[in-house]
């Protein structure tokens, strides 16, 4: 008889920090120990705290266990399967409130997860994503028998439509509007549903942690689109780089055809529909519709002109519907629960919620859901735990390459998508990634753009020569060549970039450029006319400069500098028994070595 | 799958099993499993409550759980049951037999076995 149950989380996050092992020393234990037949090891998808991995959730009590290590395992067993004590020492209980001592708190009320509102991620972390039936369990599958059974395909639409519900994959679009373009000539002409996983944002991992963690969700999802719509046949377009992903994904395709919940005569109403996987190569242009579409059909992954859109002439020249997976995910809630239930949450124009993976300078890097309208500040400050190291917050960026920087002021913007918009961002897929002091905007700008300059697929020529010539401006100005006509040079080359570019990458491309020229233009003047990186990271900027009153002349940076450009000097600092040491600006290559070496920090970046 | 009788049946069958991990711990049914418990028995009346209340089908609002020493040894297997409104009822020198009653009467029935409790032994 099973009495505890013990959730291991097997997202890529916490499979690299080792969860895998943990759950093979588990079984070991527990068999040890005559457990096995009392004690279930369940592998789920991700709990969002991936900071924190490896986890393990061991219920009913709900204990929340984090950086478990395999030499940790025979204390948990011994002492919390075994005898019921909770190991105290890897309880993640961080509610906010330091003054509350051992009481492991309930995981729902700890400031990582009380803000948070899980509808597309409800699953992950909860069941384990290569068992049909524990999706069952929660109610999976009840929402496509619910539209075969109960429901026109109108109503289906009408039911998406009525939510409010807007593509998660960056534009925003009324998802139910998509469906309704393509529902036209139903049952006479042939046509598709697809899904676009192909995660391509650096730093984004919201698609990967729902097909890693409820793969079953996406599939449901599917089919429902393909009732609405008339289509029988569906396309998951997935990275090759996400192995944990398709493994499952693939599992849970072979057993929903097992189920008969996938193939002939679904739930003997007569309804067909099968799916398959496309793996993407890893081009940031197959996240393009278009050139998603064309490279599924076998070809290279070029961007095509619209009209016709998808909807009209998609997938193999047929009408198709083309959704982004965590848009799907939210279908069979709204199914279940109703449009009315949906449009609750989020803002007047954006209803939901957004999932969003934190990253960059933030304590509790991860993944989290917030209601649509949640501000900045309540994401960084309260679920992400703020900056590490007391740094003060600078910026976020959202939306990627084809997004920009949020400037510290606007933090308490609530999050939706026109708002992102009127200060010059955009929501995209959902990642934010934070950036403190130290962070040069400059920089920043330069490497998004560097992301472009790779990944422009060379069909435009604004964006394939317009994107090189920008970063080309920019590193004029990063190594302190840069004059201040370079500026208006940079915003006019954007503006044609924009303008002339067929499809989004292109067209986003120089939104990082244009978003810190509005928000950080003192940085870029900082860097043209003072020749300084404020934040001290670029390099050419920088000087390494000895402090001649704090030096005690011990000559360890002398010794460790590579370029034999540290030398004595006559001076003896009041004090001091050794004069101290001088660097020459201009043999130096600005390692920072003799910082680093310096116990005395006498040496600083100026 | 052809209708929605099978699919209710799957959701049932794991209802089970997956309940655990939202039950509502509206009561909690804390067994002494240190040493001295595991010692005096302790084991079967975890695994009598665990099958009890999975086959009263009470997972969604009772947790059965275990704890340390609770310090009256020579008591053991001690259970604790903690409802939300009423105080903590403590019963000692538990077995199998006294869980399944423990579930009829109290948790179920909502009154407390005396007998069975520190002050009932005297």
């Amino acid at each position: 008889m099973i009495r505890s149950h013990v959730l291991i989380c097997g997202g890529t996050g916490c499979s690299s920090s080792g969860s895998v092992k943990l759950s093979e020393k588990l079984a070991e234990e527990l068999k040890a120990k005559g457990l096995d037949e009392e004690v279930k090891i369940v592998m789920t998808g991700c709990f969002g705290l991936c900071a924190l991995g490896p986890i393990m959730i061991v219920y009913p009590e709900g204990t929340f266990y984090s950086r478990v290590t395999v030499d940790d395992i025979p204390e948990i067993v011994s002492e919390h399967l075994e005898k019921g004590r909770i190991v105290e020492r890897l309880v993640y209980n961080d509610t906010g409130d330091k003054t509350e001592t051992a009481e492991p708190a309930s995981l729902s009320e700890t400031t990582f997860y009380k803000k948070q509102h899980r509808v597309a991620l409800r699953n992950c972390g909860v069941i384990n994503p290569e068992n049909i039936e524990e999706y069952i369990a929660m109610d999976g599958y009840f929402a496509l028998h619910k539209v075969l059974t109960e429901m026109t395909p109108d109503d289906v639409i009408q039911t998406i439509l009525d939510s409010g519900l807007r593509g998660r994959g960056g534009g925003g679009f009324p998802t139910g509007l998509k469906w309704k373009f393509a529902s036209n000539n139903r049952g006479e002409v042939k046509k598709y549903v697809a899904c676009n996983a192909d995660e391509g944002d650096p730093g984004a991992f919201m698609d990967r942690s729902i097909l890693e963690g409820d793969p079953h969700a996406l599939i449901e999802a599917m089919a429902i689109a393909a009732y609405a719509i008339g289509a029988d046949e569906g396309y998951v377009y997935v990275r090759a780089e996400y192995p944990i992903a398709v493994k499952r994904l693939s599992i849970a395709i072979d057993q929903a055809r097992e189920a008969g919940l996938l193939g002939e005569d679904i739930f003997g109403t007569g309804f067909n529909f099968d799916m398959h996987i496309r793996l993407g190569a890893g081009a940031f242009v197959c996240g393009e519709e278009t050139a998603l579409m064309t490279s599924i059909e076998g070809n290279r992954g070029e961007p095509r002109p619209r009209p016709p859109f998808p909807a009209v002439k998609g997938l193999f020249g047929q009408p198709t519907v083309l959704n982004n997976v965590e848009t799907y995910a939210n279908i069979p809630q709204i199914i279940l629960k109703g449009a009315d239930w949906f449009k609750s949450m989020g803002t007047e124009k954006s209803k939901g919620t957004k999932v969003f993976a934190l990253g960059g300078k933030i304590t509790n890097t991860g993944l989290v859901e917030v209601p649509m309208g949640t501000t900045l500040r309540e994401v960084i400050e309260e679920i992400g735990g703020g900056i590490p190291n007391g740094k003060k917050f600078k910026a976020a960026q959202t939306g990627g390459p084809s997004g920009g920087c949020i400037p510290a002021h606007l933090i308490d913007t609530p999050i939706d998508y026109d708002n992102l918009l009127a200060i010059g961002s955009m929501m995209g897929s959902g990642g934010l990634i934070v950036m403190d002091e130290d962070n040069c905007m400059v920089d920043i700008a330069k490497f998004f753009l560097e992301f472009t300059v790779d990944e422009s697929c060379g069909k435009c020529t604004p964006c394939r020569v317009g994107t090189r010539r920008l970063l080309e401006i920019l590193d004029k100005i990063i190594s302190g060549n840069g004059e201040m006509e370079d500026l208006d040079r940079m915003e006019e080359l954007c503006n044609y970039i924009k303008s002339a570019s067929l499809c989004g990458l292109g067209q986003t491309a120089p939104n990082p450029v244009i978003s810190t020229l509005r928000y950080f233009r003192d940085e870029y003047i900082a860097h043209i006319v003072d020749k300084k990186c404020p934040a001290g990271v670029c390099k050419k900027l920088v000087q390494f400069v000895i402090d001649p009153e704090k030096c005690i002349g011990c000559g360890k940076c002398a010794k460790n500098c590579p370029a034999e450009c540290i030398t004595r000097t006559d001076y003896i600092a009041p004090g001091h028994k050794l004069a101290s040491f001088q660097i020459d600006t201009k043999k130096c290559v600005k390692c920072g070595a003799c910082m680093t070496n310096c116990k005395f920090n006498a040496i600083s970046k100026q | 799958m052809k209708s929605l009788e099978e699919l209710k049946a799957i959701k049932a069958k794991m209802q089970d099993k997956v309940v655990l991990r939202k039950s509502s711990g509206d009561i909690r049914i804390v067994v002494g499993m240190a040493t001295c418990g595991i010692a005096a028995g302790a084991r079967p009346v975890l695994n009598a409550f665990v099958e009890g209340i999975t086959e009263a089908g009470l997972g969604e609002s009772v947790i059965v759980t275990q704890t340390g020493c609770i310090g009256i040894c020579q008591y053991e297997p001690v259970v604790e049951v903690y409802t939300k409104d009423a105080e903590k009822v403590t019963y000692v020198k538990m077995t199998a037999e006294k869980a399944k009653e423990v579930i009829e009467k109290h948790i179920k029935g909502g009154k407390a076995i005396a007998e069975y409790t520190v002050t009932g032994l005297k």
